[in-house]
């Protein structure tokens, strides 16, 4: 790696680190209700919602209602976004004259966007129109990233109250993530988009000359091209912040409007990590002990940092294949080196990897290179990441309370190896959490494995495998993995968009958000009923090294352990393979 | 009872134990453990394959099938005896119970007063019959004596030799069915019904034939099913992966239903699925040869959670009673004659303080009874309405007591009592001993300090217990001041003085109220309220049966220390099981090295790269993982009854060991065993 890449990452990672501790603190006073600098500005629009929608503030629920409010207004979201896309052909903000779009697809889509997955089985220009991009895709990008902080929240909740079946009011803290978290941040990074050249107009597509005409496939010469543009940067703005990853453009954020220069990557970049790494700090602040918050996060990086070099030292290894061939791939001030097939010249290997690493990690699911191209190890890092059931940084708020159930589990080994019923955070973790726990981790792995399993066993799955040998299989086990964690990312190489694909990826969505989120809930109402034990020199601090290095050990062991024997025979076979193939 | 043979492999309990884990095959006895009965099923399959093998070429070597097949049921048979001989040990000890259960003839009367006792069999009893019980004969049932004393043989329960008196009234009254009056005669009232005794109860604990699972046990038994789910998924998963994988590789076959189990046993986390119930029941045998009573497995585990020890102070924390460890004279007396007539005074008091003046005066100036037997003394016992005792010889009447009852006496005789003295009565009390003022006739002659004596190494059984992250709380009838005195000597944390059973009852509650869990020691029937409240409660068998029902533990031995080893056998309990799973889910990583390459050898040949240990062959290797996984189960069986050697070090320090030994080498054991047994096998020419 070179001088510069090694730069910008310690930048990366420096500006991270440091919005980590004010943004989470500034969350943690929204969701306990503090006043916040805000509270000019948005309060007035916050309390005219409350009295339009009828909500008491105030009312609580107990955690059955809490789910029953998620549930609905998931449903509820699930069937505007279908609608929407049934009847764009009708509806108004559609230049292109875009056709309604097909039903498997639009049931897809709208589990996709529901359940901040963001798969996108459709390509957009092509396939949706500017209404439904803004009032179907773009609302969803806001509110299930803040059903998913809503959550989180939640169960934060349920380790600080006891004895109390109140865990919180669901429009309260739906309403609170979107209007003081969501906006603001989305605003602000909207604006810096446009400043760096993103799109965003209501105009139609434009017609440009070329500057070097070139001729099409049967001969004839092409002099024009057509430039989708539209509502971008507002898109892109919230698509990364809550990790949502649906692109405006189909390829992306690869696509010059969407991502057009370093620092837009940078920010888009920041913007990915941002939301879920300084949820670690609410998390702490809001428990009342930083050093709790600060434990996660250190878990999360320590699995992070070291998979993200695995992926950058394989991809600047380059191809096996194409060093026997005599390619150069080494990096000079000429060229980026390593493996740069499927990757942007204008963001070479670091800013690639990095971005693969990231987006998986966090469940964003965006790319700016792609995945299928990389190397077998460089590719089988996303790949697991997901896996591991997006709970290294995750989705906003998903992403947490997925890491906290990894820390239940943690805490119940250590416990029983201290010899003492084992305790999280003052609240005693019994039969119901572990089976809740289980629950919330076995789903998702169970839906990547079977899901996987049902494709290439049938003919449906398999007949749209457009790669050979284990890669081919490896996109399918990406295209589950992603789906079944709620990433959205695909690995490419594999056809999709057919009914098959969309309504068993549809499944795997549903099943990956909501049967964890369901679990994670009846924990925190289990939890907000039961004593605070205080902690003694008996109890097993859980904010120490010793502790984060089990919690790494749960992640790591059970996701390998999952995942191992698929991973075997994709991704890890590819690389001996073309290893050996020297 | 007999102290349960501490032999882990008693050649009758091993026997008995081969021969259960055979009846123990049994699809209903496998049903209760999720990870054991996913094993018995993958083995029923595997048989079946290796039938099918015989009858008809499948491509599997017949040899390598059976190979699998016999190792699997071996994995099913070595859970089972791991039960079996953890339930064999218990046995062993129910039996000798039991010995002393034979059918009993009571002798039934309607009143008090009535003598005429009609013989019915003690099955018969009901709560609130009365019984009368003679010399020689066994007592019926558990119940309240209500007139008699008498000195009964308790060692069908205790295994302590020597009788103890049984009387009405007091705490001595509980007697236990199946003990022997040995002397005099008892009129006992039922307590309980026939079947329900506490011998009854005990048998059956111990027996676990009443067991139920702990809430960690339930816990941990959610978590390893779910871990054998997502194996089960796995392993079924792979095999359209695996024909995918010929597919569009184009060589091999796809992977056999046979190395498919064997992959799944190796996986799922039979270790611990095999130990767990065994560690449980050796968790209640360990406790019943402390001689302790569990009435709860829940109980044993939430003795492993205690933050605060309540501890009666005497007999728990001081000798019994109070000594007398100083004389201090009267201005113008020596302290011999002050010694000599506190002597004389305590005589005839049969007192334990009494008797320990005797002892001081004796070990002090060397004195002796014996220069009485030609004087004729008139002792004068201890009288409520006087507060003194001695004696009256010569013309002298010296007497011994409280410096305000004494006072009083001299005064009435023209005499009064000195300053040094008060003084010195003073200084006494202050340090928390108990001042005696001896007096002959009108003259006060000096002060007796009688003292608490905390027991030897009791302080470091405390520090021990803080080092555990408990607190313990002595409780005293004394005033606060002689309270904090022996407090600060014995080195406890805090103290309850003046205790009345409504205050050690709020105490508790506010103890828990604060979310702690709250373990008492306890025998008298003023005991018992505070001891339902308790977490853990542990009666004195000596004591009441108020108490004991009040309690969820009886202590056998009656030694209020015994609190500090049920904790400890409540902290092995559960660190046993988690340390177990630890190693259980560590010894995978392993697994897959040895078997994956082996499965996939001719679809991927490339994969051999994984094949870290380098075994021998594919079979081999799979083979070598599944025997590995059989064996380790009975290798580990020991230590699964012996539970891991808890020490009271911090939390953080125990995890750190505890992963070090079960974590790191649960990952590294795997590969050297594996390795070994493919040597082994490949040297004997089987693989």
């Amino acid at each position: 790696m070179t001088t510069n890449g090694l730069l910008q990452l310690v930048i990366f990672f420096g500006v991270l680190l440091a919005c980590v501790k004010p943004v989470g603190f500034y969350m943690a006073r929204v969701y306990s209700g503090s006043t916040t600098f805000l509270d000019r500005i948005i309060g007035p629009v916050e309390r005219l919602l409350y009295r339009l929608c009828g909500i008491d503030k105030t009312a609580e629920m107990t955690w059955r209602q809490y789910s029953t409010a998620v549930l609905a207004f998931s449903l509820m979201s699930f069937l505007t976004v279908y609608a929407l896309q049934r009847t764009q052909g009708w509806l108004p903000f559609n230049p292109e004259s875009l056709p309604a779009v097909s039903p498997d697809s639009s049931f897809n889509t709208a589990v996709s966007f529901t359940t901040n997955t963001n798969w996108q089985g459709y390509g957009s220009e092509i396939t949706m129109s500017y209404l439904t991009q803004m009032l179907a895709l773009t609302v969803q990008n806001f509110v299930s990233a803040a059903a998913g902080m809503a959550v989180l929240v939640t169960l934060i909740r349920g380790f600080t109250r006891h004895t109390t079946d109140a865990i919180g009011n669901f429009w309260v803290d739906l309403l609170r993530g979107t209007l003081y978290i969501l906006l603001p941040l989305s605003l602000v990074l909207a604006l810096a988009l446009v400043s760096q050249g993103v799109v965003q107009t209501f105009g139609s597509y434009q017609e440009v000359t070329l500057l070097e005409p070139t001729v099409d496939a049967v001969g004839a010469e092409i002099t024009t091209q057509t430039i989708a543009v539209g509502p971008a940067a507002s898109q892109i703005a919230i698509k990364q912040l809550g990790t949502n990853g649906g692109g405006f453009f189909n390829v992306n954020s690869s696509h010059p409007l969407e991502n057009p220069t370093p620092l837009s990557n940078l920010l888009q970049l920041l913007a990915i990590l941002l939301i879920p790494a300084a949820l670690c700090f609410t998390f702490g602040e809001m428990v009342g002990d930083r050093r709790q918050g600060w434990a996660v996060l250190a878990a999360m990086l320590a699995i992070f940092v070291p998979l993200l070099t695995i992926t950058l030292m394989s991809e600047q290894a380059g191809n096996p294949t194409l060093a026997q061939l005599g390619a150069d791939q080494l990096a000079t001030d000429l060229q980026p080196g390593g493996n740069m097939e499927g990757k942007e010249t204008r963001f070479g290997i670091v800013n690639s990897s990095l971005w693969a690493v990231a987006t998986t990690a966090a469940s964003n699911g965006s790319v700016n290179s792609m995945h299928d191209s990389y190397t077998p190890l460089g590719g089988l890092v996303p790949m697991w990441l997901m896996q591991l059931g997006e709970v290294i940084f995750g989705g906003v708020g998903s992403g947490l309370y997925g890491m906290l159930m990894f820390a239940i589990v943690a805490v119940f080994l250590s416990g029983l190896m201290v010899g003492r019923t084992p305790e999280y955070l003052g609240k005693k973790i019994g039969a119901f959490e572990m089976k809740m726990a289980s629950l919330a981790i076995l789903f998702p792995c169970a839906m990547v494995l079977v899901g996987t399993a049902v494709a290439v066993a049938s003919t449906s799955g398999s007949e749209t495998i457009f790669n050979p040998g284990p890669h081919g299989f490896s996109e399918v086990l990406y295209a589950f993995s992603s789906a079944g964690n709620n990433n959205g990312s695909a690995f490419a190489g594999l056809g999709a968009n057919t009914p098959f694909y969309n309504c068993l990826l549809g499944l795997a969505m549903l099943v990956g958000r909501f049967w964890v989120m369901l679990p994670v809930l009846a924990i925190a109402g289990s939890l907000a009923a039961k004593k605070t034990v205080p902690s003694g020199p008996g109890t097993l601090p859980t904010h120490t090294p010793l502790f984060v290095v089990l919690l790494v050990a749960v992640v790591i062991v059970v996701g390998a352990l999952s995942f191992f024997p698929a991973l075997a025979l994709g991704p890890i076979v590819e690389h001996l393979l073309t290893s050996t193939a020297r | 009872m007999t102290k349960a043979s501490t032999k882990l492999f008693d050649s009758k309990i091993l026997g008995d134990a081969i021969r259960a884990s055979f009846s123990k095959l049994d699809p209903r006895v496998q049903l209760r453990n999720p990870v054991m009965f996913a094993v018995y099923l993958g083995s029923i399959l595997t048989t079946v394959l290796w039938l099918n093998s015989l009858s008809e070429a499948t491509g599997e070597s017949s040899m390598f099938v059976f190979g699998v097949t016999i190792w699997l049921w071996f994995t099913v048979l070595f859970a089972n005896f791991a039960e079996a001989i953890a339930e064999g040990h218990g046995k062993a000890q129910a039996a000798s119970l039991k010995k002393s259960r034979t059918t009993v003839i009571a002798r039934k009367i309607a009143n008090k007063a009535d003598r005429i006792a009609n013989e019915v069999p003690a099955n018969d009893l009901k709560i609130g019959d009365i019984a009368i019980v003679k010399a020689g004969e066994t007592i019926p049932a558990d119940g309240e004596v209500i007139e008699g004393v008498a000195s009964v043989d308790e060692s069908a329960i205790t295994g302590e030799s020597a009788p103890v008196v049984r009387e009405s009234g007091g705490d001595r009254s509980s007697v236990t069915g199946g003990t022997r009056v040995i002397s005099d005669w008892l009129i006992i009232q039922v307590k309980t019904l026939p079947g329900q005794s506490f011998l009854d109860r005990m048998i059956a604990m111990v027996e676990g034939a009443q067991r139920q699972k702990t809430p960690n046990e339930i816990a941990l038994a959610i978590l390893l099913a779910a871990l054998t789910l997502i194996f089960l998924l796995v392993v079924a998963t792979l095999l359209p992966y695996s024909i995918f994988g010929v597919e569009v590789s184009g060589q091999g076959k796809a992977i056999s239903l046979t190395v498919l189990v064997a992959l799944f046993v190796c996986l799922a986390p039979t270790t611990i699925g095999a130990l767990l119930s065994a560690i449980g029941i050796a968790g209640m045998n360990r406790l019943s040869q402390a001689n302790v009573i569990a009435l709860s497995g829940r109980a044993v585990e939430a003795a492993g959670d205690v933050d605060v020890l309540l501890l009666d102070k005497t007999g728990t924390i001081t000798l019994g009673n109070r000594q007398a460890t100083h004389f201090i004279p009267a201005a113008g007396t020596t302290e011999k004659e002050l010694a000599e007539a506190a002597h004389l005074a305590s005589m005839a008091d049969e007192t334990a303080e009494g008797r320990s003046i005797a002892v001081l005066a004796k070990k002090q100036f060397g004195l002796r009874g014996r220069e009485l037997e030609h004087i004729q003394p008139h002792f004068v016992p201890f009288s409520a309405r006087t507060r003194m005792s001695g004696v009256t010889l010569d013309g002298h009447e010296i007497r011994k007591g409280a410096a305000e009852a004494v006072e009083t006496h001299v005064r009435s005789l023209g005499g009064f009592l000195p300053e040094d003295v008060r003084s010195a009565v003073q200084v006494v009390a202050k340090s928390g001993g108990t001042p005696l003022v001896v007096s002959r006739d009108d003259k006060v002659l000096g002060v007796i300090e009688l003292k608490d004596i905390v027991k030897g190494g009791i302080k470091e059984r405390f520090a021990e217990l803080r080092q555990m992250g408990i607190k313990t709380v002595m409780i005293t009838g004394d005033n606060p001041l002689t309270a904090a005195t022996i407090a600060a000597e014995a080195g406890v944390d805090d103290f309850l003085a003046e205790a009345t059973p409504e205050a050690k009852l709020s105490l508790i509650r506010e103890y828990q109220k604060g979310g702690r869990l709250v373990a008492m020691t306890g025998d008298g029937t003023n005991d018992a309220p505070a001891l339902a409240q308790a977490d853990v409660a542990v009666a004195m068998n000596s004591g009441t049966q108020a108490a004991k029902e009040a309690g969820n533990m009886v202590d056998l031995d009656s030694n209020p220390t015994k609190l500090i080893e049920i904790v400890n056998i409540g902290k092995q309990l559960l660190m046993t099981r988690g340390s177990l799973t630890t190693f259980s889910i560590a010894n995978d990583v392993a697994k897959y090295f040895a078997i994956l390459p082996a499965a996939f050898a001719a679809t991927y040949p490339a994969l051999k790269a994984l094949d870290l240990m380098r075994l021998s062959s594919p079979s081999s290797a799979i083979l070598s993982a599944v025997i590995f996984n059989a064996l380790i189960i009975i290798a580990l069986v020991p230590l699964a009854l012996k539970g891991v050697a808890y020490r009271p070090v911090g939390a953080a320090q125990l995890l750190r060991n505890n992963l070090l030994v079960y974590g790191v080498g649960g990952l590294i054991v795997p590969f050297i065993g594996i390795k070994a047994i493919d040597l082994l096998l490949s040297a004997v020419g089987l693989a």
